[in-house]
């Protein structure tokens, strides 16, 4: 099965194969960023989380993302991929990998793009702490939705 | 009929992911209030971002029989 550059899957991620996207012979950088699953958070232990998502939206979301990067960066390339349902400590939810003729572009696209996932991607995961469980919104800890929805600017 | 998607605390909220509503050339402010009307749990839908076929969308948004409206909680991906 061909990984799309974009993707939303409940299977387990596959560094590699998010890399071997972002290959180029005009590339001297490839940047990657992995997020897992962390067991403590302001001290709470997180047994597991669920990760849930729409699907459809949530991969032209990303795409959108890739775009937005390429309209800054030409020469990048940019693949993603987010995995859904049941994670457990230290497992792998999202892979980011951007590739650019020089390294300073590939660090500044690859932060680019996992601040942007928290603003406008629809996915969400519920903590299972050990006292109960809760979905979490607003992770960036900004206010999320001011007025209920994301301002203009996160949208264009 | 128009078709609606709620998502993590909202899905919760209703008891479903998915609802039709018997409605045709309203807004997206429209939907919220039915749905409010009919799903007294859904109070918090004003935190979402509403999204019409898979693009977010304002309030005041037509949105036509056969279309999806999606309503957004604050995302927590990455």
């Amino acid at each position: 099965m061909t990984l799309q550059r974009y993707s939303i899957t409940d299977r387990p991620l596959d560094v590699t194969e998010v890399i071997s996207l972002v290959e180029d012979r005009n590339a001297g950088a490839i940047n990657t960023f992995i997020g897992t699953v962390r067991e403590m958070t302001k001290g709470k232990r997180t047994i597991y989380l669920k990760y849930d998502a729409y699907v459809p939206m949530a991969e032209k979301k990303l795409a959108q993302i890739g775009d937005e990067i390429t309209s800054r960066f030409p020469d990048a390339r940019v693949a993603i991929s987010h995995r859904t349902g049941e994670l457990g400590i230290s497992d792998i939810a999202v892979v980011i990998a951007v590739s650019t003729p020089h390294r300073a572009d590939s660090f500044e696209a690859c932060r680019y793009a996992i601040e942007r996932i928290k603003e406008i991607v629809p996915i969400w995961k519920k903590e299972h702490w050990e006292d109960g469980t809760e979905w979490i919104g607003d992770q960036r800890e900004t206010k999320a939705y001011p007025a209920g929805k994301p301002g203009k600017e996160n949208l264009s | 009929m128009i078709k609606v998607l709620l998502f993590a605390e909202l899905e919760d909220a209703a008891g479903k992911r998915k609802i039709e509503l018997d409605m045709a050339d309203v807004t997206v402010a429209d939907v919220r209030e039915r749905l409010v009307a009919e799903y007294p749990g859904l109070r918090r839908i004003d935190r979402a971002m509403p999204a019409v076929n898979e693009e977010y969308a304002e309030a005041d948004e037509k949105v036509n029989a056969g279309d999806t409206v999606a309503f957004i909680p604050p995302v927590s991906g990455g």
